[in-house]
C-alpha cells in the first residue's frame, strides 16, 4: 500500500497497523502524536489501528522553540 | 509568598523561557536551569523518519517531569492549524492542556493576526485547553481575550527575536490594569533590563527565547535574567517613588551647613 508520512510518499508490502508502522519508522517508545487523514489517533489505540492504501500521515514530537 | 499563579496553579519562577536557537541540547539544558524558569516553551514539528532508533531529544534535556511544557504553535498562520497543532500537542503530552496559542499574520516580521488569534482562542477554550495567548499590544484584543477565557494574556514587547526592548509601555500599563488574568510579557525582550521594565510594570511574568539563546554567554544572560526579573518584581512591589519633572529634592539635610 502507499502511504503519505510527514509528506512524503512510502510503500509497503504488508498492510502494517500503526504500531507496525511506527516499529518500521524506528519510533516505537518515542514521545510522539499521530495524525492519519486529519484525525488524531490516540496512543493507545496505535495496535488496532489499520491503516488504508492512500492514507495520509502526520507524525508529530516536541521539538525547541520560543 | 509572592507567586505566579496561572490556571491555578502556582509557580515560584516569574521567568518562562522558550527553547529554541540553543547551540546544542547540552546548552539548553544548562541555560534553562540557570534562568530558574518553570514553564519552558516547545514547537511541535514533524519528526524525521528515518533516523536511528534512541536518538537524544529535548525531553532527555529537559524533563517534563520537572518543568512544565508549554507547547506553541509557530508557525501557524491560520486558526485552524494552531487548533490542529496544539490538539496534537495535548495528545503528544498525554493530556496536558496549558498551551500557547500564537496565530501569525506575516513572515517577515511575525507579527501576529489578532482576528485569527481570537477565533482560535474561542474554540481552543471551549474544547477546554488552558491558553495563554500570544497577542499584539492593543488593549481592547487583550481584554476580548480573557473575556473569551484565555488564563493569561502575551503581549509583545517588541517584535519576536528582535531585541528592541519594550516599544509601547502605555499599552503595556494600560492591558496591566484592566487584566485580572496574570499578564506576561513575551516577544522582544533584549536584555536584562527589559524585563526588568516590564516587572516594574506592573506584569505577572516575563516569557523570552531569543534574548538568552542569542546572547554571547547565554548561560551567564540566563541568569542575569532570572536576576532582572526578581529585581524588577520586588521595585514593583516596594512601590518606586515619584518622579519629579523639573526640579530637584535633596538627599541631604539643608540646615547646618557651615559658613
Amino acid at each position: 500500500m502507499q502511504l503519505t508520512v510527514n509528506g512524503t510518499s512510502h510503500s509497503f508490502e504488508q498492510n502494517p497497523n500503526l504500531s507496525q508502522l511506527l516499529e518500521y519508522l524506528n519510533l516505537t517508545g518515542k514521545r510522539l502524536a499521530v495524525e492519519c487523514n486529519g484525525e488524531i489517533v490516540p496512543r493507545s489505540r496505535f495496535g488496532e489501528t489499520r491503516l488504508a492504501d492512500g492514507d495520509k500521515l502526520e507524525i508529530v514530537v516536541a521539538v525547541g522553540g520560543g | 509568598m509572592d507567586e505566579l499563579i496561572i490556571a491555578g496553579k502556582v509557580y515560584a519562577s516569574r521567568l518562562l523561557v522558550g527553547t529554541g536557537k540553543y547551540k546544542d541540547f547540552d546548552e539548553t539544558r544548562r541555560a534553562v536551569e540557570q534562568s530558574g524558569a518553570q514553564i519552558v516553551t516547545v514547537a511541535i514539528r514533524r519528526t524525521n523518519i528515518g533516523q536511528t532508533a534512541g536518538e537524544p531529544s529535548l525531553l532527555d534535556a529537559l524533563p517534563p517531569s520537572k518543568y512544565t511544557y508549554l507547547p506553541n504553535t509557530a508557525g501557524c498562520y491560520s486558526a485552524d492549524d494552531a487548533i490542529r497543532t496544539l490538539r496534537l500537542a495535548r495528545e503528544l503530552l498525554d493530556g496536558h492542556d496549558l498551551v500557547k496559542l500564537e496565530v501569525l499574520g506575516d513572515p517577515k516580521t511575525l507579527y501576529p493576526n489578532m482576528v485569527e488569534t481570537l477565533k482560535a482562542a474561542e474554540v481552543l477554550v471551549k474544547d477546554g485547553f488552558k491558553v495563554m495567548v500570544y497577542t499584539s499590544d492593543d488593549p481592547i484584543i487583550a481584554r476580548q481575550l480573557e473575556e473569551i477565557g484565555c488564563v493569561a494574556v502575551m503581549p509583545l514587547a517588541s517584535l519576536i527575536g528582535s531585541g528592541m526592548g519594550i516599544l509601547n509601555p502605555w499599552n503595556l500599563q494600560i492591558i496591566i490594569d484592566n487584566a485580572k488574568v496574570p499578564v506576561i510579557v513575551d516577544a522582544g525582550v533584549g536584555t536584562a533590563s527589559d524585563a526588568a521594565i516590564a516587572m516594574e510594570l506592573g506584569c505577572d511574568g516575563v516569557l523570552m527565547n531569543t534574548a538568552i539563546a542569542g546572547a554571547q554567554n547565554p548561560v551567564l544572560m540566563a541568569s542575569a535574567m532570572k536576576k532582572a526579573v526578581q529585581a524588577g518584581r520586588e521595585a514593583f512591589l516596594a512601590g518606586r517613588m515619584p518622579k519629579k519633572l523639573y526640579s530637584a529634592s535633596p538627599s541631604s539635610p539643608t540646615t547646618g551647613l557651615i559658613s
